[in-house]
């Protein structure tokens, strides 16, 4: 993303709590209409970040710019930005209608057009017979609609959501998953998703900010983010990766010819990592990349022998642990399991590793 | 429900909470039963029934001048102390002010420091300020007196709601002034209207610091002790004791009723959840 047409600029923003330093030199850019995740563990500084986006935390140095204007100094109710806060905070002593037309007063609008907006957004979210409802009689999710609605009815250009989905079930969440996207889609605004659920920011996020102790650690659409990840960290953040150490030994344009332990030598594409014969590197590989065989295969480019030591079943797919010589984790497998399984398929045995230098990611130490 | 362990009846409490009553509210009830009886003297047995003293007191233009003054006073001070109140309750629970426990130490104070102390010290400033004793400064003192009690029935109301309401207003385009009006005014207002009640109650009752900071204008508390040196008015105060009293007892009724409904309100909303 160039700086052009950034719509949201986070320029070497850091943020002091006290002597505790929050948030660490964040720079990263948001397009405009884009489905932007902030994805990290807790206390890792995403709801900081997006407190300092909506104004509600100044930042310490550094600058935030929305839509080119710099915000330093702008109060929360003069932002082009709307929160859904994790809790919703719904105003309990007001009904659902005047919740959602909370935000409208200054627009002066006629009664009647007013009530149409509200009767609008109550179809949006699909709550249309619930207007007249106190807003304290409702369930988890609707109030999530109802702030959902209460935010989008000021056509904001952002709207900030800080995990809106946490304290929902796993079904109800899915569902309102699939609604938030499809939201998303149909108003076209700009959203800045906060959540420590990687599935969750996977399937819905256009890119996806992984932050740990205040930092960016990489900024990326979730293909590039779990296919090639930029360093061992993110690597091990999203999803699961199996690491092996390994020495460059030659290079040739743009492959590395690397010994790896316990795998023998593969030449691999070095991605943007600058590498210089002799350096030693992290070699990843992640588990669905390999291929289990009880014999040797053929025609595979690269593959080893290893000792199947521990499986797991999981219905569509097993995961399987095999200890290798010379590496000293044992590695891990995921099979799609297309036959019908057997039980004996999880037995211990010897078994054959086999991949290709495309399932290789290399990183740097 | 009513089945339940702790909902089961239990005499001894009952027995205990009824002495409890009675000895609370007997002498209490003297009050009313010799204002009806047709004698100067108040001791048993009773005479007959009257309302002559009653309407005597009709007739004492003096009590009606106190109780006017001890109306001004009472409603002065319960708008400003809980005013005041909201605007504490509001610092005491949402800013991290510096070296907050002191200062609501200080603010809290005059619950359990002596009457006749604060009476006292107020005299020596005020005079030393060369300020003359009136209505106002006894308002002064009823202030200083009942904002603890204002502060301590807002902040659990203050308590009771999550700023993140407060943020969400403002995110949503209202400035600090809207917000309050729009939001924090009316999810406390069950807190300032018992805060309201509270004060005026206090002040209405109050005697030590009217005795040390009023002027030639008696409220109604040192009306009635003055008149307590002539038996014959003796009757006559009985009867205005009791009409007190009826008002309290109504106040002090229409705001646990107001609190209550208030606070099931809020569990219905909670069971609904
Ligand atoms: N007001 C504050 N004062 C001091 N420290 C704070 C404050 N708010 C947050 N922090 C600290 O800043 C760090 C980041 O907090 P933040 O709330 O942004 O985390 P988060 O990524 O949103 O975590 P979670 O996923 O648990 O919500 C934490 O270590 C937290 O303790
Ligand atoms: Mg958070």
């Amino acid at each position: 993303m160039t700086q052009d047409n950034a719509f949201i600029s986070f320029r070497n923003v850091n943020k002091f709590y006290g002597k505790f330093q929050a948030i660490k030199d964040v720079s990263m850019d948001i397009g405009h209409g884009e489905f932007f995740s902030l994805l990290g563990a807790s206390g890792c500084g995403k709801t900081t970040l997006l407190r300092m986006l909506a104004g509600f935390e100044s930042v310490s140095s550094g600058e935030i710019y929305i839509d080119g204007q710099p915000m330093s100094g702008v109060p929360p109710h003069h932002r082009p930005v709307n929160m859904v806060f994790q809790n919703y905070a719904i105003f309990p002593h007001l009904n659902v209608r005047d919740n959602i037309a909370y935000g409208l007063r200054k627009q002066k609008l006629p009664r009647a057009k007013r009530n149409d907006m509200v009767e609008e957004m109550l179809e949006l979210i699909k709550l249309p017979e619930y207007g007249d409802r106190k807003a304290t009689q409702l369930s988890g999710g609707q109030r999530q609609r109802i702030a959902l609605a209460r935010a989008l009815i000021l056509k904001p250009k952002v709207l900030l959501l800080d995990e809106p989905l946490g304290a929902l079930d796993k079904q109800l969440r899915e569902q309102m998953q699939l609604e938030l996207r499809a939201l998303q889609k149909t108003v076209g605004i700009t959203f800045v998703f906060v959540t420590h659920d990687q599935e969750e920011a996977l399937t819905l996020s256009d890119r996806i900010a992984v932050m740990a102790e205040g930092r960016d650690l990489q900024v990326d659409t979730p293909t590039r983010l779990y296919e090639n990840p930029k360093t061992r960290e993110v690597a091990s953040f999203i999803g699961t990766m199996n690491f092996f150490d390994g020495t460059v030994t030659s290079l040739k344009g743009d492959t590395a010819v690397i010994k790896v332990d316990g795998l023998g030598e593969v030449s691999a594409s070095m991605g943007a990592v600058p590498l210089l014969a002799g350096d030693s590197v992290n070699v990843a590989i992640r588990p669905e990349k390999f291929v289990l065989t009880d014999e040797k295969p053929d025609g595979v480019q690269y593959c080893v022998k290893g000792q199947l030591n521990n499986a797991a079943y999981l219905g569509e797919r097993s995961h399987y642990y095999i200890s290798v010589d010379g590496v000293s984790k044992p590695v891990a497998v995921s099979a799609q399991n297309r036959e019908r399984a057997q039980e004996t398929e999880t037995q211990s045995r010897p078994v054959w590793l086999s991949w290709n230098s495309a399932a290789i990611v290399v990183l740097k130490d | 429900m009513s089945g339940s362990y702790i909902e089961r009846p239990n005499r001894p409490l009952l027995i205990y909470a009824v002495l409890f009553l009675i000895v609370l509210y007997l002498p209490v009830m003297l009050l009313p039963l010799f204002s009806f009886n047709d004698s100067i003297y108040v001791k048993f047995p009773l005479k007959g029934f009257t309302f002559q003293w009653y309407i005597e007191l009709m007739d004492r233009d003096p009590a009606w001048a106190a109780l006017r003054n001890s109306l001004k006073v009472g409603i002065t001070t319960a708008l400003i102390s809980t005013g005041l109140g909201i605007f504490a309750a509001k610092a005491i629970t949402r800013y991290t002010l510096p070296g907050r426990g002191p200062v609501v130490g200080f603010i809290m104070l005059p619950l359990v420091i002596p009457g006749i102390i604060f009476g006292v010290a107020l005299l020596v400033l005020l005079s030393q300020l060369g300020i003359r004793l009136s209505l106002y400064t006894v308002t002064i003192g009823h202030i200083i007196i009942c904002l603890p009690f204002a502060i301590a029935t807002m902040i659990p109301r203050f308590e009771g709601f999550d700023k993140s309401v407060e943020e969400a207003s403002a995110d949503l385009g209202e400035n600090a002034w809207w917000t309050f009006w729009r939001i924090t005014f009316p999810m406390v207002f069950p807190g300032i209207l018992a805060s309201l009640l509270l004060t005026f109650t206090v002040s209405f009752d109050e005697f030590i610091m009217a005795f040390f900071l009023s002027g030639t204008d008696a409220t109604l508390p040192m009306y009635i002790w003055g008149q307590l040196r002539f038996p014959q008015a003796f009757p006559s105060i009985l009867a205005l004791a009791s009409i007190i009293l009826l008002v309290s007892f109504i106040l002090v009724f229409l705001g646990q009723w107001i609190n209550r409904s208030a606070t099931s309100d809020s569990l219905e909303s909670e069971t609904n959840t």
